[in-house]
């Protein structure tokens, strides 16, 4: 199994792959205390990996602000944005950084638990890493009293999903931890402050956490020398679709998304698509844009389509994803993606008006600010990008619909 | 942090409660916030919602209810709240800083048109051919937004079969729009918890254990979710037809009995304002629309009171004098088919606490086609028996198995009070419009302790009055026989009578302090046998428990919408109904004496009255096959 992953990770850059020595971060963190921990995690403007990019300290601090008597820290490995890849990397080769990011985190906000919350289909992962906690545990690195901390308890346990993608957002995330149906709740309030079974509680992605030991051992200022002002670091991109050499790519954030279709040999290029299905669609046109929270964010799918792709059945695709991934639980979403899937099949068959298709995509726009929750918010997003950026191809018909009709 | 309450619903489906300073005048007690550029302060945690409602400012609602907690899942509401991203739904957004609301921006207006037009393409709404059009939320929002063609289409096919198994409630899942509030009030206001979402995306539906039909789960009957259900994916099991044919038919002998709770709350299917009883009215209706007699129900309530109160002496005497370990006190009231049937399915094991005495609904039935047959000379076969009921549990219960003593199916249809309503607005009568008129002899007259069954705690105070008397030879000690401690809404009310001085019969109750209990609403039902359980009321007497939150009052039969105001009135019209009474204690009733005369002529809990008045139950539990 490590072979197909070593396979699978492409490139190691200075950052997350960057060399690190088990046990480092944690013996650190202990000397610098929580305060200075603080102030070189805000220093190195660490944002969250996953997707939305919300900075990590400011969540860190809002949850050791929280007068409560238990705390919890909750490791995201839901990784189920189609196209990502990166996590099972992490988790299955440097699950320390991972784990050390956790006790860290507890240590700032003053938990004494962490859960992984592990994607269902990563249940091979499962005893490695139940493992490399007791390996964790035996070294004094969690449990009781650590690296001989007075009063300084924290322990890991792994919980497996169920395989729903609505569970990688936060607050379902945690409702499928207490054993509910996996839907979102209202915010506020915030997991900070009411997260698992009611406690303040930090979800964060796997990447998020795997960063925090480096940036523990090396300090806030050598991270920031990575990166853009505004995305600092480096970010793993899972790399897939018409290229030669798919995989997971450690690069600085900035790097040109030219650059990267460069590196990971694809030619004939057509479209990107950042963000897996819930991120967007980039053109040709646009390939200079860069890969930054200020420009193409993305929590790290990356999937290229070249000249033989048809671009509306790309989108289908990603529709038919969110019709059935949507939880059902709230009015845009649950219908507004059933209807943006119907307007494709629409397209598909030739029997639309422009007056229709306008209507769905102002329909994109209500569902955009009017979900519950990220997964119907960010659903519409391939749907206006793509018809936006390929409406010469999608709209190129003979009179009679798409191939006469046919879908 | 939210302190959360030992219930089965998920935070998501929780309030969220700020802490709020007890005193609003303290520092930071209260917020500023601005709601379409005006400065209003409200107390620090007010919903946006509600922030807006003090200020008249109207915001859509759909899923939220005043009886249930939040789901924000509808998003009808939501608003723009500077410096967010997206907009807010205002039903769960606490205030806790001074924001700046808009209400009616071009996005948030576009936001709720799309939701509506989402609805709509998924409902499968025959308006005209709608037990609830005219009355339905959907419809209104629909109308409220100017919605004048189905932008994303409309299903012209149902999506589902309608589930027709329950004798009481009908779920019709092609016309849901998935607000949740069916399934917060069976989980969360009943602690019943037979309905939730089932699947997810496109394909999510509200549905059963395993997708079964209602009759055979664990569903309780109490049709709470019914009275809350926005649109018409609910409804009560509807005999009206049956019962037309049967008052067409020359050679059938239709009776009708009516509950005291749709007489204080049939108005408001006419339009009046809740809070009005149309007793005198509703009888006029009642025997214009055909019906050959219309009977009081409270007449047997005051023979419920008879029977359990003399059931309770008999189980006291037992414990008391007899020292026999094997009595079981406290005793329960049984009147309620929604709560009997909960305990026959959550708490088997306790079935024999509860009084064996019927339903007031079920000894009408009885005495109905035995005694009034006779006395009338008609055939009992010819007897077709309805009850008018605040309830849909009462569906059910006259279709229980054992319910046929009088030789025949006792009661032989339960209506509730909207399907009354649509009978008698279906005969061409305004009910507001009607002369008042009596109702029919033998059980012409009735007393108010009948009367106030239909509030919560009224079947505890009506026993009261009859069982202190019975017991010292006085009237109960309380002004103008208003026991205050069985009133109101409270949860679960406890209070205590001491019996001093009793009557020689009754000697041996001489300086007991009569301990008892009144609970409404299942979840508070629950908190009870919970209290049982652990030996919390190891001295208590008598407790009564109504199904529904409100009493019958607030029963699953009677006019939607309900809210807790809404209850409020309907007990106050049936308080000041029963003060104007010229009796009001059930062993004052002197057609009771008759009854004991004439036909149980050896008394209350004897064989006759055993055979007729009294029940067994079903040890059902959870097991669903």
């Amino acid at each position: 199994m490590e072979i197909i992953l070593e396979k699978n990770k492409k490139r190691t850059g200075p950052v997350i792959f960057s060399k690190y020595n088990m046990g480092e971060g944690i013996k650190k963190a202990l000397e610098l205390g929580r305060e200075n921990l603080l102030f070189e995690i805000k220093g190195a403007g660490l944002k969250g990996r996953g997707g939305a990019g919300f900075p990590t300290a400011t969540k860190w601090m809002l949850s050791a602000a929280a007068n409560a008597e238990k705390k919890f820290v909750v490791c995201n490995a839901d990784e189920g944005e189609p196209g990502t890849f990166k996590d099972r990397v992490l988790l299955l080769e440097y699950p320390e950084l991972v784990f050390e990011g956790m006790v860290i985190a507890g240590y700032i906000i003053g938990a004494k638990t962490g859960i992984v919350y592990l994607r269902g289909e990563y249940e091979y992962l499962l005893e490695a890493l139940e493992e490399f906690l007791m390996k964790m545990r035996e070294e004094k690195l969690l449990g009781k009293n650590i690296l001989g901390k007075e009063a300084f308890d924290f322990d890991i346990s792994i919980r497996l999903g169920s395989g729903a993608y609505v569970c990688g957002e936060e607050t379902a995330l945690i409702e499928s931890l207490e054993g509910n149906r996996g839907e979102p709740r209202n915010r506020p309030p915030y997991p900070v402050n009411t997260g698992y079974l009611g406690y303040p509680t930090i979800v964060n992605n796997v990447e998020t956490l795997a960063s925090v030991p480096h940036i523990v051992t090396k300090g806030g200022e050598w991270f920031k020398k990575y990166g853009t002002d505004k995305s600092t670091g480096s970010k793993l991109f899972s790399v897939s679709g018409d290229c030669a050499k798919p995989g997971v790519y450690e690069l600085p954030w900035g790097t040109k998304i030219k650059e990267l279709l460069e590196l990971v040999g694809a030619k004939n290029t057509k479209a990107v698509q950042v963000g897996g299905a819930s991120g967007i669609c980039i053109p040709k046109t646009q390939f200079d844009r860069a890969f930054a929270y200020e420009d193409a964010a993305t929590g790290g799918s990356i999937m290229v389509f070249n000249e033989g792709r048809d671009m509306l059945k790309v989108l289908k695709n990603f529709l038919e994803f969110f019709v059935e991934e949507s939880c059902g639980q709230c009015t845009p979403c649950r219908v507004g993606n059933t209807k943006l899937l119907e307007g494709v099949e629409k397209i598909e068959r030739g029997e639309y008006t422009f007056a229709y298709i306008s209507n769905l995509k102002e329909l994109g726009h209500t569902m955009q600010v009017a979900s519950k929750c990220g997964l119907g918010q960010s659903s519409p997003n391939s749907f206006i990008s793509i018809l936006e950026n390929f409406k010469d191809e999608i709209f190129r018909t003979n009179g009679k619909g798409r191939n006469n009709g046919k879908a | 942090m939210v302190k959360r309450e030992n219930t089965r619903t998920p935070v998501s489906q929780q309030p969220h409660i700020v802490d709020k300073p007890a005193d609003t005048a303290t520092i930071g007690g209260t917020i500023s916030v601005e709601i379409n550029e005006k400065k209003v302060t409200v107390p620090l945690g007010t919903t946006i919602l509600e922030a807006c409602r003090q200020n008249q400012i109207h915001i859509p609602t759909l899923c939220h209810h005043p009886d249930l907690c939040i789901a924000g899942v509808c998003r009808i509401c939501v608003v723009d709240v500077e410096g967010m991203r997206t907009l807010q739904t205002a039903c769960s957004f606490p205030i806790t800083s001074p924001i700046k609301i808009r209400t009616s921006t071009p996005m948030v207006r576009k936001a709720r048109r799309h939701i509506i037009d989402l609805l709509l393409s998924e409902h499968y709404g025959e308006c005209y051919s709608c037990f609830r059009n005219g009355n339905c939320e959907l419809q209104s929002l629909a109308k409220e937004y100017g919605v004048d063609s189905y932008t994303f289409g409309h299903v012209e096919k149902p999506r589902y079969e309608v589930d027709n198994s329950s004798a009481s409630v009908i779920r019709d899942m092609s016309k849901c729009i998935l607000c949740k509030r069916c399934v917060r009030t069976c989980i969360d206001l009943q602690e019943v918890g037979v309905l939730e979402a089932i699947n997810r995306g496109h394909e999510t539906h509200i549905g059963t254990f395993l997708d079964k039909p209602l009759a055979d789960v664990i569903c309780i009957n109490c049709g709470q979710c019914i009275n809350r259900c926005p649109t018409a994916a609910l409804r009560a099991n509807d005999p009206s037809d049956e019962i037309w044919a049967a008052i067409d038919d020359p050679q059938k002998h239709v009776v009708i009995q009516t509950a005291p709770s749709p007489r204080a709350a049939i108005g408001e299917e006419f339009g009046v304002e809740p809070g009005h009883s149309f007793t005198g009215e509703l009888n006029t209706a009642l025997k214009r629309i055909g019906f050959d007699k219309v009977f009081d129900t409270n007449f047997t309530a005051d023979l419920t009171i008879i029977e359990e109160g003399t059931e309770l002496l008999n189980r006291l005497k037992k414990a008391i004098v007899e020292k026999d370990e094997s009595v079981k006190l406290p005793q329960f009231t049984s009147c309620s088919p929604g709560w009997v049937k909960f305990i026959e399915h959550f708490y088997p094991e306790y079935l024999d606490y509860l009084s064996t005495a019927k339903s007031p609904q079920q000894m009408f039935g009885a005495i109905t086609k035995t005694f009034y047959a006779k006395e009338a000379g008609v055939d009992p076969a010819d007897i077709v028996t309805v009850a008018l009921m605040p309830c849909a549990a009462k569906k059910f219960e006259c279709n229980r198995p054992e319910m046929n003593d009088s030789g025949f199916k006792d009661v032989d249809y339960g209506l509730t009070t909207r399907e009354m309503a649509k009978m008698i607005k279906e005969a061409g009568i305004h009910l507001p419009e009607m002369p008042k008129s009596n109702f029919d002899d033998p059980f012409g007259e009735a007393s108010g302790a009948g009367l106030i069954f239909g509030a919560t705690g009224g079947v505890m105070e009506a026993a009261l009055r009859t069982v202190y008397e019975l017991v010292t030879g006085r009237e109960v000690p309380f002004k103008n026989l208003v026991i205050e401690p069985c009133r109101g809404f409270e949860g679960i009310k406890q209070a205590s009578v001491k019996l001093e001085n009793c009557v020689e019969e009754y000697k041996f109750l001489e300086g007991v302090e009569v301990k008892f209990a009144v609970a409404h609403g299942t979840a508070n039902a629950k908190k009870v046998m919970e209290m049982l359980r652990k030996g919390e009321l190891v001295g208590y007497h008598f407790v009564e428990i109504m199904a529904c939150p409100g009493g019958c009052l607030g029963g699953g039969g009677q006019p939607i919408p309900t809210s807790a105001d809404i209850r409020k009135k309907r007990a106050e019209a049936i308080y000041a109904e029963e003060e104007s009474l010229p009796i009001r204690k059930s062993h004052e009733n002197p057609h009771v004496h008759y009854i004991y005369e004439k036909f149980l002529t050896e008394g209350p809990c004897s064989k006759l009255s055993h055979k007729l008045l009294h029940t067994h139950y079903t040890k059902r539990g959870k097991f669903i096959s």
